[in-house]
């Protein structure tokens, strides 16, 4: 079924990468979608009853069961106070940063213990659990939802994030996946995703915008697409608009009619998701079906009847929409690019089909945006694209940028921009600082993300504090951090102190995520078999590294192996031996032995090859002295007699 | 030995270096070791060599983007996804690479201030660069002082046009400077084209705020 597609360029002596099954996955904020992909041709994965859509939603019991999806979601009309839902608002978020309707939060949160993070916990059934759980339930579900489909494991997965979620956003993602025991393969931007599953590449080169807007968050791309190639030029979003806002006005004015008729009344947070959620079913059907309808209101023991019209409903969403268009006109601006530039429009996420947010659209870029491939599943087959790209191989390629300004904390809480948005990544820079005491031996660096000049106003990243710089008189160290954003958006921050040449240890305390304590405690409790699955990884790799040795090797001895005497050739062929055999065995120790005492056996051998390999590089380096004219020739031809 | 041969002995042990993976000989700065396949780390190169492209402050757009993605497409951490951590590695460290060089030889500012690094004057600082200017210093003053008191998108609009007019402008002239290898001349180029294309982003963003305080 998987045809085998090698990359261009692709190196003489190709060694087998991990081919295990990869599949793509949206994580999305109402629903999300698994899908795989063969011969560049991506499927969604449909659950045991044909559905495409598992929702978002996630139910505690009080026996300790968890329910995902649809069943979860039933579980919400009767007991609200035991189901999460929009979970992924809550990623890499603190408690002031979630919204409050009627100056209630729809869930009940659970204060940070000392030492812990500002990230969000709940309280669910009697249980404390951080957004990273439960979307890891949600994750794992979809794990289960591939395997049953496929009849094989599903271990890998390129899982898809907003373009605009932050380091902290990102990072929650990858964590979740950890523990639902999938290993991610890239991070990558739903509105690069989307395009890809457009295959809007294959046309002749242009310049291609995605308007992507979901349950919980507004992503903005603007990408040049040409052969192959998918460069992302600008991008924007607010991580916090959605739908679920359009959800939000409309619950509001819905309790403003009823606190006209009824007095002001607090509301439990269940009632609140109640609230909610009719609001939804109210926004949902006058967008598909009908131009008015009526719904009620359950709270307290009485029920009131809200009427509403299309126009009224236009009406409350309409600021959030416009706000969704001047992000737009941002990231033209950011591009350097006019609107009739653009070729296409692509919509992305259930809530542009709200008919007020496609006229804006097409309002905007002058133009019908594209919307044939279904936008609930658009997100997920991009990423089986992706997926299969990393496993099988494939000539697209995608540049992406970072979304948000990185930068550091100053004197007086200034902040100093280190790496600007919509930077291509992955990318580096350095900063020097210095000690201000004698004999300092640590130093903090706060890392915010964001365009403002506050470090208060930004996102708090984390606190990177460097340990172990050797002691020095004060402003004589010269402490070179640097700042490494990698292909999937993640930073990692090293230093070194540049005259002694010694390496800081970086200790990270993440401003809104899971330290690694935590997450292995999380892993040992989550997993069945947690153990297991990381020791068959190791095995895997270990077994990835020997065909990599084994091959290196063998592509040696093809070029240089003239250089070996008889015996010394059996020697290193038996090493050779002993390696493809424990390859196919299980014994990961018994494999690693097996490559370094490979690896012993051919020191001599590469010693007699490099040492070849100068000896062509002198040649090679007096045949082109001979091309150009000598500043001493005389000298030269007598040293040469002279040996 | 005499001291020539072994100088050239060490030059030539600085133009090979052994390939992580098989021991072999690789030359300096080659992506792919030659006999193995491997991807290497990046070796010491400049931008232009990273790139392959020519040394010059005229650099053609198209070349450049086409080499740039010639190369990501063969040495991105995407290519790379199910090999090894040593190799992911290597490819990480090279793709930043690639994306340093083409970020720096993209953008004429960066690229004039990266050129005269390279020819070993001094770059130019806001403060040196005025001082040594006094008439850009007057100019800088009269025009931010135009777009401050300008008031309409289209007032704004023509004083950043004129900015962009005079930095494509100053481009042309620092491409004759570097090629005259006139370095003195290149070096006041370079501030006044930084201080233009500061001045046209200032007018973008000041229309465009404009344009958002009454959209029509």
């Amino acid at each position: 079924m998987l045809i085998q597609l090698h990359e261009p360029g692709q190196s003489p002596v190709p060694h087998e990468g991990d081919e295990r099954l990869a599949v793509g996955i949206d994580l999305g904020t109402t629903n999300s979608v698994v899908a795989i992909s063969a011969g560049g041709k991506p499927e969604v994965i449909r659950d045991a009853d044909g559905g495409a859509l598992l929702p978002s939603v996630v139910a505690y019991l009080p026996d300790g069961t968890v329910l995902v999806g649809e069943e979860a979601r039933r579980e919400r009309l009767d007991n609200p106070e035991r189901v999460v839902s929009s979970v992924k608002r809550l990623m890499g978020r603190g408690v002031g940063d979630v919204k409050k309707l009627a100056g209630v939060l729809p869930f009940e949160v659970a204060p940070a213990e000392p030492g812990e993070s500002a990230m969000v916990r709940l309280k669910v059934t009697g249980r404390r659990l951080t957004p990273v759980e439960i979307s890891a339930e949600i994750l794992k579900t979809l794990k289960r939802q591939a395997e049953t489909a496929l009849g094989h494991e599903v271990s890998r997965a390129v899982v898809t994030v907003p373009a605009y979620f932050d380091d902290a956003a990102r990072s929650a993602t990858k964590d979740a996946a950890r523990l639902a025991g999938l290993e991610v393969l890239r991070l990558v931007s739903e509105p690069t995703a989307a395009a890809l599953a457009y295959g809007l590449d294959r046309g002749a080169e242009g310049l291609y915008a995605v308007f992507d807007l979901g349950g919980g968050t507004f992503d903005v791309s603007l990408l040049r697409l040409e052969k192959g190639v998918f460069q992302v030029l600008a991008t924007g979003g607010d991580s916090a608009l959605g739908g679920d806002d359009f959800d939000h006005a409309v619950a509001e004015h819905f309790l403003a009619e009823r606190a006209a008729d009824l007095g002001e009344q607090t509301l439990s947070p269940a009632e609140v998701a109640s609230a909610l959620g009719t609001a939804r079913l109210a926004k949902e059907c006058l967008s598909t079906q009908h131009e008015a309808g009526e719904w009620f209101i359950e709270a307290g023991g009485h029920a009131t009847r809200h009427k509403l019209g299309r126009a009224a409903l236009d009406a409350l969403i309409g600021p959030f929409v416009e706000r969704t268009a001047t992000i737009c006109r941002g990231v033209l601006e950011d591009a350097r690019i006019a609107p009739s530039e653009v070729k296409g429009v692509v919509l992305v996420g259930g809530s542009t089909r709200v008919p007020l947010v496609r006229r804006k659209v097409a309002e905007l870029f002058g133009q019908e945006p594209l919307a044939d491939i279904d936008p609930d599943e658009v997100v997920a087959l991009g990423a089986a694209l992706q997926a299969e790209a990393l496993t099988v191989g494939s000539d697209t390629l995608l540049l992406d940028v970072i979304p948000l300004s990185l930068g550091i904390e100053t004197m007086g809480g200034i902040v100093e921009k280190i790496i600007p948005r919509n930077t291509p990544i992955p990318v580096a820079k350095a900063q020097e600082f210095t000690t201000y005491q004698d004999g300092q031996s640590a130093m903090m660096i706060h890392v915010v993300q964001g365009e403002r000049e506050l470090a208060d106003e930004n996102r708090s990243l984390a606190r990177f504090e460097l340990q172990g710089i050797p002691p020095m008189a004060a402003g004589a160290a010269r402490i070179r951090v640097t700042f490494a954003i990698d292909a999937d958006g993640l930073l990692t921050v090293s230093a070194e102190e540049k005259t002694t040449g010694v390496a800081q240890r970086v200790e990270v305390k993440p401003s809104y995520g899971l330290s690694e304590d935590d997450m292995a405690r999380m892993l040992r409790d989550s997993l069945e078999h947690a153990q297991d699955d990381m020791l068959r990884r190791l095995l895997i790799e270990s077994r990835v590294d020997a065909r990599r040795a084994a091959n290196a090797v063998a592509a040696a001895l093809k070029a240089d192996g003239d250089l070996l005497e008889r015996g010394e050739r059996e020697a290193i062929s038996a090493a050779l031996g002993h390696v493809e055999a424990v390859m196919k065995g299980e014994d990961r120790a018994a494999i690693e032995t097996a490559v370094e005492a490979l690896e012993q056996a051919t020191l001599p051998f590469a010693e007699r090859r490099m040492d070849r390999g100068i000896r062509k590089a002198l040649a090679g380096h007096k045949l082109a002295d001979f091309d150009a004219p000598q500043e001493a020739p005389q000298e030269e031809t007598k040293d040469r007699a002279a040996r | 030995m005499s001291k020539m041969a072994e100088q050239e002995t060490v030059e030539a042990k600085a133009t090979v270096s052994p390939c992580w993976s098989c021991k072999g000989p690789v030359p300096r700065a080659s992506l792919f070791c030659e006999t193995c396949g491997a991807v290497q780390p990046p070796g010491p190169a400049d931008h232009f060599e990273r790139l392959g492209i020519p040394r010059g402050f005229a650099v053609d757009e198209e070349t450049l983007s086409s080499r740039y993605f010639a190369l990501q497409a063969r040495l991105h951490p995407d290519r790379f996804a199910g090999k090894t951590a040593k190799e992911r590695a290597a490819s990480l460290a090279q793709a930043t690479a690639l994306n340093d060089a083409y970020r720096t030889l993209r953008d004429p500012v960066l690229r004039a201030a990266y050129l005269l690094r390279l020819r070993g004057a001094a770059a130019p600082t806001e403060e040196s660069g005025t001082v040594d200017d006094p008439g850009l210093l007057m100019e800088s003053l009269e025009r931010r002082e135009q777009l401050s008191s300008a008031e309409t998108p289209d007032e704004v609009r023509s004083i950043g046009a004129a900015a962009e007019s005079d930095a494509r402008d100053c481009i042309a002239h620092l491409a004759a400077a570097f090629a005259a290898d006139d370095l003195a001349e290149a070096t006041r180029l370079t501030t006044r084209l930084k201080y233009l294309v500061k001045l046209g982003e200032e007018a973008r963003a000041r229309a465009a705020r404009l344009r958002e305080a009454s959209p029509c």
